[in-house]
């Protein structure tokens, strides 16, 4: 494959001059693309100095920083639990718990909203305007901070973790759900109108049939990414292995925190595989 | 349903065998659903068992979160609301001053965060790199970077470097390099070789092949996730403040610890917006990168 592009470069090569006269369009320079692209590189450049020269930079800081992190890498070997491996266990189960039933309780919050939020189930376009801003002020708090507001409600622990996730994904699997419900395709549905059904009918047996392994997928997915966040709710109070992580990285019990990140990480690489086997399995093999 | 809207109905004995097939074709299927949804509720109640539900106290509490989104509503009254709005926000200057340092905090952590991960990228793409363990530990390195979140990347940096927002970026960057290295390498595994052939004879050298065959490809797609990732980590850079990380989550931090309603509010309601917003336009300018098509 490597002799005849060989040569057809240096033929290439020998003919530039003319080529250049033959095709004076193509070797043209686009002079207002290149001015265009400059200027997007510095606005991008000229944010980062800004960035750099705002939040308090500087070189030997991180110099100093990284040979202290150094030092802690050395500090974390070898990982050890140090006695506490069933202490973590069960925090880690905890979790799961808090990730499993918030992204139930939120599919099953989104699941009928996703409905008033999508353009051929409800046609009104006040209505599904409202529906969707709404769930997007959902979205936009982050996790941590509706744990903080749930906590003021239920206490400190993992209840309110599990609320706190089932709010803020509420928000974000009602957008997928709607928007998934919009891709659908209507012919099932006008079929089921045609030969009598009611516009329940319509969507229990023209749209849920085709929609509901898509919404599966997703909500899979969603519990694959909630078992990360789920473990920094802690943080806050919210239950979850988060709340020994905070503490063992504030008295610098590095053994236990290395130990503690690989629990994690196998854990969230173990519910990766299953939930991609189960993804597969529902929406085919194109799920990734 | 047989008989509705001038529909003949069918004649009895041919619906009996109808659904008769009907019943027989869906059993399979309903029994699977029920299986399905029996490890459900097994599930449920093992995690409501370990999660500390409770549900009496969440019945007993639930006014408790209408009452504090009743507190925190802003104290406007219609007698002179432009006075109260101001009263509302008598913080603004500084607490947007924190916002500019939360957006600045995302734009800086995607950016070197998308740089790193556009160089890892190259080395964890299966259809370039030959040696298979070089791409195994890029693609380990990246799944570590994305798997630990970034909060205890922040945890631990702000015991190494102090605290400050200069945490928060490279917290926010690694994390960052992680996901975007995972999908920009998804990216350069799919772009299609025949440019690169095809520039290569007619003579373009390696630097103009990758310049002119394989980023035309590539770029608009990783601009794209570069986008969606720093309207993600406008949301994350939120609350690095929580633990010392600089932004505009310290500020919140302590209004909502010390009872503060009416900036809990106020500060709420600027970081909705902010988000808002970034939302609208990088799904904007998203959409005119790789055409109306969502993610």
């Amino acid at each position: 494959m490597s002799a005849r592009p060989e040569a057809l470069r240096a033929a290439a090569r020998a003919d530039l001059d003319r080529l250049r006269a033959r095709y004076p369009a193509q070797f043209r320079i686009d002079w207002a693309a290149r001015a265009r692209l400059a200027g997007l590189l510095g606005l991008l450049l000229g944010l980062a100095a800004l960035g750099y020269w705002r939040l308090d930079f500087s070189m030997a800081r991180i110099f100093h920083g990284l040979g202290r992190l150094g030092s802690f890498a050395v500090l974390m070997l070898p990982p050890s639990p140090e006695g506490q491996f069933w202490t973590f266990l069960h925090a880690l189960g905890e979790t799961l718990g808090i990730a499993f039933l918030g992204t139930l309780a939120a599919a099953i919050l989104a699941f009928p909203v996703a409905f008033l939020a999508a353009r051929n189930v409800v046609p009104n376009p006040f209505a599904h305007f409202a529906v969707r801003r709404g769930l997007d002020v959902m979205r936009s708090v982050d996790v941590l901070i509706w744990a903080l507001i749930w906590i003021n409600v239920v206490g400190l622990g993992p209840f309110a973790g599990a609320l706190a996730i089932a709010c803020s994904d509420f928000g974000a699997l009602g957008k997928l759900f709607s928007e998934a419900i919009e891709t659908c395709d209507r012919k099932p549905g006008e079929g089921v109108v045609a030969s009598g059904g009611s516009s329940l009918h319509r969507i229990r047996f023209g749209l849920i049939p085709a929609v509901l392994p898509v919404l599966a997928s997703q909500v899979l997915y969603f519990f694959e990414s909630n078992t990360r966040s789920a473990t920094i709710i802690g943080i806050v109070g919210a239950g979850g292995i988060g709340q020994y992580l905070t503490e063992l990285i504030r008295v610098l019990e590095l053994k236990q925190v290395a130990f503690l990140v690989l629990m994690i990480l196998v854990t969230v690489a173990a519910i990766d595989w299953v939930s991609t086997r189960l993804r597969r399995g529902l929406i085919g093999p194109a799920a990734r | 349903m047989g008989s509705a809207r001038g529909l003949t109905p069918l004649p009895p004995e041919r619906e009996a065998a109808l659904s008769g097939l009907y019943a027989r074709a869906t059993a399979a299927a309903r029994r699977r659903t029920l299986a399905g949804l029996a490890i459900v509720a097994v599930l449920t109640v093992l995690a409501g068992l370990i999660a500390e539900v409770r549900p009496l106290v969440f019945a007993e509490n639930i006014g408790k979160f209408t009452a504090y989104i009743y507190q925190i509503l802003p104290p406007i009254g219609l007698e002179h609301p432009l006075e109260d709005v101001r009263a509302w926000y008598w913080g603004l200057p500084k607490w947007l001053g924190l916002l500019g340092e939360t957006i600045l905090m995302a734009y800086l952590g995607t950016l070197l965060g998308g740089l790193a991960g556009f160089a890892l990228s190259f080395v964890a793409a299966a259809n370039l790199v030959r040696s298979r363990w070089l791409r195994i530990g890029a693609k380990r390195l990246l799944e570590v970077c994305r798997t630990v979140p970034e909060v205890v990347f922040a945890l631990i940096f702000v015991i190494a470097f102090g605290l400050g927002p200069m945490v928060g970026v490279l917290a926010i960057a690694i994390h960052t390099t992680g996901a975007l290295g995972k999908l920009f390498s998804e990216v350069v595994e799919n772009i299609d070789l025949r440019p690169v052939e095809g520039l290569s004879a007619s003579g373009a050298s390696w630097v103009q092949t990758v310049r002119f065959a394989v980023l035309p490809q590539v770029l608009s797609n990783f601009a794209s996730y570069a986008l969606l990732r720093f309207e993600i980590n406008v949301r994350g850079a939120g609350v690095m403040g929580f633990v010392g990380a600089g932004g505009i989550g310290q500020e919140f931090l302590v209004a909502i610890r010390n009872f503060y309603y009416a900036d809990v509010s106020a500060i709420l309601v600027l970081i909705i917006l902010t988000v808002f917003c970034i939302d609208l336009a990088t799904e904007r300018v998203r959409h005119r990168l790789i055409g109306p098509e969502p993610h």
